[in-house]
């Protein structure tokens, strides 16, 4: 094992953890579920968001279709979608698209479709570049254990 | 030369939910969102429970055998410690789950938990009132699920001892030519 390198992927590591935490893409959720994974169960959290995307994906789509029409919104479904995509971010710690939630069940109380429709496109854009974020973040753990090392545990506090 | 009489095997039931095994607790975990059932579902693994995870209220109702059609009669030996419910979900809501398992003889004993994201007090009130054992707010923490255990199996742990006496009692009294052999030692 070059211990070296391993040094090295663990500090790119740790930096690209903490910006995600600092710049709010994470919050402290996200930590809970990376204590809840161990060596039996490498995959936890991996799995786990990507339960969440795959939501996000399906949520966006019937939320859409409901958005549709001018003359024929059924706020409610979109209501009843927007509480789950806010369940489950807040369930793994994403933290922006969580905060969208928020303001797109406003723009529902209040029957606004301009809004939803931007709120939409916004969760939208949220989730994508998480998806891109986490992916290279496991890239990182991955590189970390092909090299021999272990990956840290960060305290973000 | 004595004969070497084997005492006959003991029949211990098979009961996952005490002593003996590392799973104390077996709770069944209700929810809708595939997400927040993984989470769970690691959650009490974590705390060393034993887990069966559905993911409507109809599906819990089923398992315990308390759905339409079924009967109590064959769910006799199912043991479930802890039910922990989200509150809102489609169909059958956890409060509406709370309040059918409150009216079962089977299983009214069994403590149930709320989980929600919104903390709503009179919705909190309105579980508690119905006999909801405690209302956990989402996203659930392991401390939370830690505290149900403990606070649970001290209640185990009361009832398992007064059964393992109840048994040592009954075993003695199954036996009595071994306790003779024990008395006619070489």
């Amino acid at each position: 094992m070059n211990t070296t390198v391993v040094a090295q992927l663990q500090r790119q590591f740790q930096d690209y953890i903490v910006s995600l935490y600092q710049q709010g893409f994470l919050d402290n959720q996200f930590s809970e579920l990376r204590k809840l994974q161990d060596e039996g169960t490498p995959d936890f959290v991996a799995e786990v968001v990507s339960l969440f995307f795959d939501d996000c994906s399906k949520l966006i789509n019937t939320m859409s279709a409901s958005l549709e029409r001018p003359d024929n919104v059924d706020f409610k479904q979109v209501d009843s979608g927007v509480h789950q995509l806010k369940g489950s971010s807040s369930s793994v710690g994403a933290q922006r698209v969580k905060n969208v939630c928020i303001s797109f069940k406003e723009c529902c109380h209040v029957q606004n479709r301009e809004g939803c429709l931007r709120c939409l496109q916004q969760v939208d854009y949220e989730y994508k570049m998480l998806k891109t974020k986490l992916q290279d973040l496991f890239n990182l753990e991955q590189q970390i254990l092909q090299a021999g090392g272990t990956i840290p545990q960060v305290d973000i506090n | 030369m004595a004969e070497v009489l084997l005492p006959r095997k003991m029949e211990i039931p098979n009961d996952p939910s005490k002593f003996g095994s590392p799973d104390l607790l077996h709770v069944l975990a209700v929810d809708d969102s595939h997400v927040d059932r993984k989470f769970i579902e690691r959650l009490l693994r974590v705390s060393s429970c034993k887990v069966t995870v559905v993911d409507s209220a109809t599906r819990a109702l089923q398992y315990l055998g308390l759905g339409v059609e079924e009967k109590s009669v064959g769910f006799q030996d199912l043991k479930v410690n802890l039910i922990m419910t989200d509150y809102s979900m489609p169909g059958m809501t956890g409060y509406e789950l709370l309040k059918k398992i409150k009216e079962s003889s089977a299983f009214r004993q069994v403590p149930v938990v709320i989980m929600s994201s919104e903390n709503i007090l009179p919705r909190i009130d309105r579980c508690l009132e119905e006999g909801a054992e405690d209302f956990l707010l989402k996203p659930v923490k392991l401390s939370d699920v830690e505290r149900l255990r403990d606070s649970l199996m001290k209640v185990e742990d009361l009832s398992f001892t007064k059964s393992t006496q109840k048994r040592e009692l009954e075993t003695e009294n199954a036996y009595p030519v071994h306790s003779q052999l024990k008395r006619a030692k070489i």
